[in-house]
Parts: C-alpha cells; sequence; structure tokens
C-alpha cells in the first residue's frame, strides 16, 4: 500500500531519519512510536505529501507520490493532522462534508449521498448530536473526534494518523482504536498513526515502527517489535512489560514520587 | 429526507435572489433622491431615453448623472467586498481586509504623487493603480514561499502578513511626507482621495471586467476555498492545489482592490464589514459567501454615496466618511453580539 526507499528526513541540519527501507501492506496498521521531537510527525507529513524527503522517495500503491495527481491521491488516502486552527464558525457537519471535496471536482453542492455518508461518519464517532454546532465551540475531544468523522467520510484504503487519540478521554480512545481495527480486519483499509501510549498501539496495531530520532529505526510486526528492552531504548526510559491474562501491560518501571 | 441538504441550496437561493432585489433597489433610490428628486414614475420613461442615449428630460438627465454614480459605486463595493472574502481566505483570518497587506497605501503613493503635481484626472487614477501594482509585485516577490505554502508547515502566511504591513507602513510614510510637502491648494484633494470619494469618478467597463473575472475565479474555486479556510496546507491532501489557489486569491484579490481604489481612492471599513455581515448571517460557506458579499458590498457602497451626497446637501461629503461612520458602531455591535 505504501513503501518508503532509502528515506531521509531532516530538520534543519539535524538527520531524523535515515535509509529507512519500509513496507505496509494492505490491512495492516502500524503504530509510529519514539520520542517528542524524533520526527514522527515529520514522517507523517512526507508519507502525506506534505513534505518532500530530503532523499529517498514515498511510493503509495506502486506509485510515487510526486506522480499521483492530487485529486487522486485525495481518494486514496486521508491525512489527520496532529492540530487544528479553526479561524471561521463553520459548523461540524460543514467541516465532514468538506471532506467530500475530491469525489465531486466538478459540482457546486454536495449530492444527498455525501449527506448521507458525513452523517453516518458523524455517528460513528458519537458526534451525531453535535452536527450543527459551530466547529470552535467543541471541546478538544469533541473536535478530535470530528475531524476524525470528516477523515472517515473522505473514504480512503489509507489511512494517516498523527495522534488520533489526542484529547479523547478514555472510552473514546478505545472505540477510536476498535473502529480503526474494524476498518482494517473487514473492509481491508490500512492505517498508519503515531501514538504516545503502548498499551493502546499494542492492541490496535499489528506492525510498529519504532524511531530513534537520530536516523535509527526498526521496523516489524509488534510482538516481535515491542520488547521491553527494544521500547525502554527507543524511548529512553525503562519500561517494563508485565503480562495480564492475554494483555501485555506496559509500565513505566521508574516512581515519580 | 435530507432536510439540511435541501435547506442549503433552498437557502442560498432565497439569500442571494433577496440581495439582487436589494442592489436594484439601492439603485433605483439612488436615482430618485438629491437635491430634485426623480419621482418613481419617471423613471421608466428616462430609462427609455437613456438606453436610446439622447437625454433631453430633466429626469434622464438627472439620472444619467446619479445613476452612472451609483454604478460607479456598485461596482467599487461589490470589488471591495469581494477582495475582502478572498484576503480573509488567503490569510485564513477574518479579520483581514483589502487594505491589510499595503495594496492601498501603494496607490495611495500614487494618486496623492500625482495629484500633488496636478496631473489629470485619468493620470491619477492610473498613478494609483500603477502603485498598487508596484506594491502587488513586491509582495509577491518578498512572500512567494508563503505563498506556495511551502513556507510555513502550520499557521502560515504570517510572512506575507507581516511583508505586507511592513510595506503598508512604508507607503503611509511616504504618504506622510507628501501631504506635508504639498502645497495648501492640493492638500484638499489629497485628503478627499485618501478617504475615499466617488464624486467626479468616472464610469469605466474595466472595473467591470476585473469584478466578472474575479467573480468568475471566486465561484469556481469557492467549494476548494473552503476547504482551505478549514485546513490551511493539509487541504493538499484533499486535492487541492494550495499554492495555485492561494497564488489566485492573490492576484484577484489584488487586481480588485487596485480597481477599486484607483476609481474611488481607499474608501474603509465596506472589505471588513460587509464579509463579516454576511458570515454573520449566512455561514463561512464560501458558496454562499462569495455570491451574497458581492452583492451587498454593491447595495451598501450605492446606499452609503446615496447618503454622502444627500445628508449634508448642498455639501458632499466624501463617501469614505460615510462608511466608516456606519461601518465602526455595526462592526462594534456584531463582535458583541458574537462574544456574548
Amino acid at each position: 500500500m505504501i513503501e518508503t526507499r532509502q528515506l531521509q528526513l531532516k530538520a534543519g541540519a539535524r538527520l531524523l531519519l535515515d535509509g529507512l527501507n519500509w513496507r505496509v501492506a494492505r490491512g495492516e496498521s502500524w503504530c509510529i512510536i519514539g520520542r517528542n521531537g524524533a520526527g514522527k510527525s515529520t514522517l507523517m507529513r512526507t508519507l502525506a505529501g506534505l513534505r518532500d524527503p530530503d532523499a529517498g522517495s514515498v511510493n503509495i500503491g506502486g506509485r510515487a507520490l510526486r506522480e499521483w495527481p492530487l485529486a487522486d491521491l485525495a481518494r486514496e488516502r486521508a491525512f489527520l493532522a496532529q492540530s487544528r486552527s479553526d479561524a471561521f464558525a463553520y459548523r461540524a457537519i460543514e467541516t465532514v462534508l468538506a471532506a467530500r471535496h475530491p469525489y465531486h471536482v466538478n459540482r457546486y453542492w454536495e449530492g444527498s449521498d455525501d449527506h448521507r455518508i458525513a452523517h453516518a461518519a458523524l455517528a460513528s464517532m458519537e458526534v451525531a448530536d453535535l452536527a450543527d454546532r459551530d466547529v470552535r465551540t467543541l471541546s478538544g475531544g469533541e473536535r478530535q473526534r470530528v475531524a476524525i468523522a470528516a477523515m472517515l467520510a473522505q473514504d480512503t484504503p489509507l489511512l494517516l494518523l498523527d495522534e488520533p487519540a489526542n484529547a479523547l478521554d478514555l472510552a473514546h480512545q478505545s472505540s477510536v482504536m476498535r473502529l480503526l481495527v474494524r476498518l482494517c480486519r473487514e473492509q481491508g483499509k490500512t492505517v498508519v498513526m503515531i501514538g504516545h501510549d503502548l498499551n493502546l498501539a499494542h492492541q490496535a496495531s499489528t506492525h510498529a515502527l519504532l524511531m530513534m530520532g537520530d536516523g535509527q529505526w526498526q521496523a516489524g510486526p509488534v510482538a516481535e517489535v515491542m520488547q521491553a528492552p527494544t521500547l525502554s531504548r527507543y524511548l529512553g526510559h525503562p519500561i517494563e512489560v508485565v503480562i495480564h491474562g492475554e494483555r501485555r501491560i506496559f509500565i513505566p518501571s521508574e516512581d515519580i514520587a | 429526507m435530507h432536510p439540511f441538504f435541501r435547506t442549503m441550496r433552498h437557502r442560498a437561493t432565497v439569500v442571494i435572489t433577496a440581495l439582487a432585489l436589494l442592489a436594484v433597489a439601492s439603485l433605483v433610490l439612488s436615482g430618485m433622491i438629491g437635491s430634485v428628486p426623480v419621482p418613481l414614475s419617471d423613471m421608466p420613461g428616462a430609462l427609455v431615453e437613456l438606453a436610446k442615449g439622447d437625454a433631453h428630460s430633466m429626469a434622464a438627465t438627472l439620472l444619467d448623472l446619479r445613476l452612472s454614480r451609483a454604478l460607479v459605486a456598485f461596482v467599487t463595493g461589490a470589488a471591495l467586498a469581494l477582495a475582502g472574502v478572498m484576503m480573509q481566505a488567503l490569510l485564513r483570518n477574518p479579520l483581514a481586509d483589502p487594505y491589510v497587506l499595503g495594496i492601498s497605501a501603494g496607490a495611495s503613493v500614487g494618486a496623492l504623487g500625482a495629484l500633488m503635481f496636478m496631473w489629470a484626472m485619468w493620470a491619477v487614477d492610473a498613478a494609483a493603480f500603477g502603485g498598487a501594482v508596484a506594491v502587488s509585485m513586491m509582495l509577491y516577490l518578498f512572500a512567494r514561499r508563503d505563498l506556495r505554502g511551502a513556507a510555513a508547515a502550520e499557521g502560515g502566511s504570517s510572512l506575507l502578513l507581516l511583508t505586507g504591513v511592513i510595506l503598508s507602513s512604508a507607503c503611509m510614510a511616504m504618504v506622510t511626507l507628501m501631504l506635508s510637502i504639498a502645497p495648501e491648494s492640493r492638500l484638499r484633494s489629497m485628503i478627499f482621495w485618501m478617504i475615499g470619494d466617488l464624486a467626479g469618478a468616472p464610469l469605466r467597463a474595466l472595473p467591470w471586467m476585473v469584478l466578472a473575472l474575479a467573480m468568475l475565479f471566486a465561484l469556481k474555486s469557492a467549494r476548494a476555498l473552503n476547504v482551505l479556510a478549514l485546513h490551511a496546507e493539509a487541504a493538499v491532501t484533499l486535492g487541492i492545489r494550495v499554492g495555485a489557489l492561494r497564488k489566485g486569491l492573490f492576484f484577484c484579490s489584488g487586481l480588485l482592490t487596485a480597481s477599486a481604489v484607483s476609481s474611488a481612492g481607499s474608501i474603509g471599513f465596506v472589505g471588513l464589514i460587509v464579509p463579516h455581515a454576511c458570515r454573520f448571517a449566512c455561514g463561512p460557506d464560501h458558496r454562499l459567501l462569495i455570491p451574497a458579499a458581492t452583492l451587498g458590498g454593491g447595495a451598501f457602497l450605492v446606499l452609503a454615496d446615496t447618503l454622502a451626497r444627500t445628508a449634508l446637501a448642498p455639501q458632499q461629503l466624501p463617501v469614505g466618511v460615510v462608511t466608516a461612520l456606519i461601518g465602526a458602531p455595526v462592526f462594534l455591535y456584531q463582535l458583541h453580539r458574537l462574544r456574548k
């Protein structure tokens, strides 16, 4: 679905990622893990086409990113940005309808199918009752769920999410993750997301990409990559793995107080 | 089945029809009112005379004068309001107006220079247009990276905005310099130009062509503008060519501003409060906002100009005074209502 070859990313003179050869197959769900400033968002923006790689290439569906016409690409992958700044008083439903843009380049108004899809997307994020609210009056978590709903309405095979669990309460964190897992399993969608919650990531992902922030990286199936020594090294903090029933729980092993 | 879907188009039709009627009504009203009133019943006959090209009756002569001035007011107001909408979308800031980037300040430098040397009227207009174009080109050169959307990752457009603000204050310094060294006899006309005055502004085809062209571009990209207003740079991921769209917005709003200020001087507040009022009344969706603000801006300036030439008759006020006097309290009221 998405593939990088010898991808190199820099922030100014600082090397973030070097020689990334990475393949994400259809139906897989990847979590990108690393410390603050390790270049996770930079990688995500590069995959989304918002930024050119400093070296190497990104392919989506076997075609180099820069060879895709933008409108076609918008039907292939959706991107959830880390944060949003809402300058205008759009209603929640309007922000979701705007995500249908790639599907009718030559129409002035949306059709009734777009409205059906938009309402379904809002309902799946449990924000249907907020449809007519000004987005600037929503809480952080509500706004985030409306943004994810918009992304779902874009209806693409590939979803790139920069911290989807940001600002969500516990219940919605797991319901969003459940939804993403279901999309991968049942509809064969592909998910690449950034997350800081290791337990959430472990449950929701099939694979993980660890980034050190100095060029080093490690990628593979969750069971292989998400081991205590590796995670401790990449996150710069000792981490223990506790087996709880059938689940593996990751806990930072130093006391704070 | 989907009430929202029906009402959106329905509402757009109602609002645009209502504003179009308001625009026509404002033109008719401006033809009727003046030191010698023209009754509504004389209008059709006078219009027929005008259409034939020989205006010999009193009503037709008056109508010729008033209507051509009202039409200049309409095209100027419409251009300023549309430029305001575009500038606000470009900078993603609802407080931007067509003058924020200094394009009108550039026009002021040109126009005031020409007035100071007592050039002919057409040369003043040309100098104003030249000044506006010069500032636009400087802006484009300085902030090209920003317009492409490559420079700023999030929240962008600050380079463009800052460059504009600085160019604007540089131009205003030159304006002040000219005002302080200009001969006494020229001062009045220079100050009237700065406030914005429609008296003696000739009716030309060019502003209408600019307006039509910009309108076409705006309506074609209305949906893309919504996406840009929502997502800024990330609009790329929804298939918007952000760089091209922002360049288009920059050129159209610059051209509109240049054409508006070079025929009527820098009339304030229209480009700020008309888009604001329309957004307040019918929402931020550009598909409705663009035609609504254009019609609303035109009608607003026609009414303001009618007021300007009748309020203290026989003395004529520059229309910029009226728009600012109406605009400031209306804007404050809106702001207050919003905060509640």
